[in-house]
């Protein structure tokens, strides 16, 4: 399998508080990668770093063929102006906690955003693409509402279909079921074990062990900071080797 | 251990407990009919005041559609328009810079909002009609060399004046307007590849102008009223005009109501036009439930999505 995204020595700090302490971390494509660990471990900032929406303290993310945020020249990294990192930035689709859906658009309206105005497609053709999608999470009949009018499960569904719209290589979602109260959790987690079929490259912090112990093909465990486990979802969840990994996961599987 | 009764209310036995179809007295309010009539009693002295006074209504019907408050009230009119237009678009402007990741252009904006909703706006009027003394020549290579007092009649004058000192105000609400919608939309916005340009005018601005709708409608109402004070620096406006006829007929509390009326119905108008405005941004399916709430109360933060 060749690799999608790999990270190397990320370290991030907010003030004086290092947050993320050199991870490196390598996918492949196709691969499904659960990042678990307690809250505060850094696993969302480590999330957001990849996609630079934090801009890493140090080390970088490359992400098929390009690092982002920087172009390597002479054997230095040159940062890259802002238009460019936000094009390699749609390569990745990322899925929000609170779903972040536009508020003044419609479901359809979100959807076919970024696809018109970033990558300069007609509307007819974003929104026959834009219907497909939201076919696929099943809120094809909800096209013309708008978010305050959705359920939390639904706006999710929605915020994967605008991710997808981008056609992205990789997919980042940011603990996308810890916002819903817990009869919504399932129809999410449906979609991305649909799309995990599909062969959809994705990286997924979360609390939902099952879906981890389920879909995963790796597991990585982040504490303080740090990568203290990664392995197969079998190998890691059932038998974990650093002591602090074992408290963790017999506390959320209690 | 029994607690002491409320004075008010004997203990009521069960044997004694009347049936479900009992009267009930209503309280009665002896204070509300009291105040209610005192207020009634003060409208009826004030209004005789005015009945008996020294006032021609005859005078006031008469100049009420002279045609040069008619031509005043235009100006006022005219200039209102002009100078909320600017204020709005400088609202904007500064209201972005001052939050722009630029800390020189920050400080500007800060600079500007410090000094013009720091100093009377009449003050300012007077400032702007005498910037000649300043800049004698306003010279832009290419396009305009003209003497400045020729440049700032008191019509522009008026526009600069009102509309730079309501842009003060405006950079704060367009400000408050831009930080209460919600990060995450930014973010997301940015992680589809949209640039901080195509996020500020696509997602930010169309949700901030909305909120800001509210206070836009004050802005014209208070700029109708303000626009009066340009009577000042010799524009001819309603007041202006009112000014003119009365030192010769002497007149004047007959003009002056004269353009009280004309006020009024101003007024009056657009704030009939904002009820609507706002109620057809309230009823927008766009605007349902939560969104509807940070309308109305624009400042307040609006609930984070999701959090509810």
């Amino acid at each position: 399998m060749s690799l999608a995204v790999k990270a190397v020595g990320i370290r991030k700090c907010f003030g004086s508080h290092e947050v993320l302490k050199g991870l490196d971390l390598e996918v492949t494509h196709g691969e499904v990668l659960c990042i678990l660990g307690p809250s505060g471990s850094g696993k969302s900032t480590f999330l957001r770093c990849i996609n630079h929406l934090e801009t890493p303290n140090g080390g970088y993310v490359w992400v098929d063929g390009a690092i982002m945020g920087y172009a390597l020249s002479r054997g230095a990294l040159q940062e890259l102006p802002v238009k460019q990192l936000r094009a390699q930035q749609s390569q990745l689709g990322m899925v929000f906690q609170h779903f972040n859906l536009f508020a003044h658009r419609t479901v359809l309206g979100n959807v076919i955003e970024g696809p018109m105005v970033v990558r300069g497609l007609s509307r007819a053709k974003a929104e026959a693409r834009a219907m497909d999608l939201l076919e696929q999470v099943g809120m094809a009949a909800k096209a013309a509402s708008y978010p305050s009018q959705l359920s939390g499960g639904q706006k999710q569904r929605v915020a994967i279909a605008r991710a997808l719209a981008m056609e992205p290589r990789v997919m980042l979602f940011d603990e996308p079921t810890s916002a819903l109260d817990p009869e919504l959790v399932g129809e999410v987690l449906e979609v991305m074990r649909a799309l995990a079929r599909g062969g959809t490259t994705m990286i997924v912090v979360t609390h939902e062990i099952r879906f981890a112990r389920e879909v995963a093909d790796r597991v990585v465990v982040m504490i303080d900071g740090e990568i203290r486990e990664m392995g197969a979802p079998g190998a890691v969840l059932s038998n974990p080797a650093d002591p602090r990994v074992r408290s963790f996961l017999s506390r959320v599987l209690a | 251990m029994r607690q002491p009764e409320p004075k008010s209310t004997a203990a009521v036995s069960p044997e004694d407990l009347p049936g479900p179809g009992v009267a009930v007295r209503r309280l009665r309010h002896p204070g509300r009919w009291i105040s209610g009539g005192i207020v009634l009693l003060l409208l009826a002295f004030i209004g005789r005041a005015f009945a008996v006074g020294q006032i021609q209504w005859a005078v006031v019907g008469q100049f009420l559609t002279a045609e040069v408050i008619i031509v005043g009230f235009g100006w006022t009119l005219l200039i209102s328009a002009c100078a909320l237009v600017l204020g709005v678009a400088l609202g904007f402007a500064f209201g972005i810079m001052r939050l722009s990741e630029n800390p020189i252009l920050r400080f500007a904006a800060w600079l500007y909002v410090w000094i013009f909703r720091g100093t009377p706006v009449l003050l300012q009027l007077l400032i702007w009609f005498n910037i000649a003394l300043v800049f004698p020549r306003l010279y832009i290579p290419g396009l305009v060399d003209e003497r400045m007092v020729d440049v700032v009649t008191p019509f522009v004058a008026a526009v600069l004046g009102l509309g730079v000192n309501e842009g003060s105000y405006l950079t704060e609400v367009v400000r408050g307007g831009i930080g209460s919608v919600d990060r995450g939309q930014k973010e997301a916005a940015h992680t589809l590849g949209m640039t901080s340009g195509q996020t500020m005018r696509r997602i930010i601005l169309p949700q901030t102008l909305r909120l800001i709708l509210p206070v836009l409608g004050n802005s014209a109402i208070g700029m109708l009223k303000f626009s009066s004070l340009a009577a000042t620096i010799a524009m001819g406006e309603m007041l202006n005009a009112a000014q003119r006829i009365y030192f010769i007929n002497g007149a004047v509390i007959e003009l002056l109501f004269v353009c009280a009326v004309w006020y009024l119905a101003g007024t009056t108008v657009l704030s009939i036009g904002q009820y609507y405005l706002e109620r057809h941004f309230g009823r927008d399916a766009a605007t349902a439930t939560s969104e509807r709430r940070w309308f109305k109360g624009w400042t307040r933060r609006p609930v984070v999505e999701g959090e509810a």
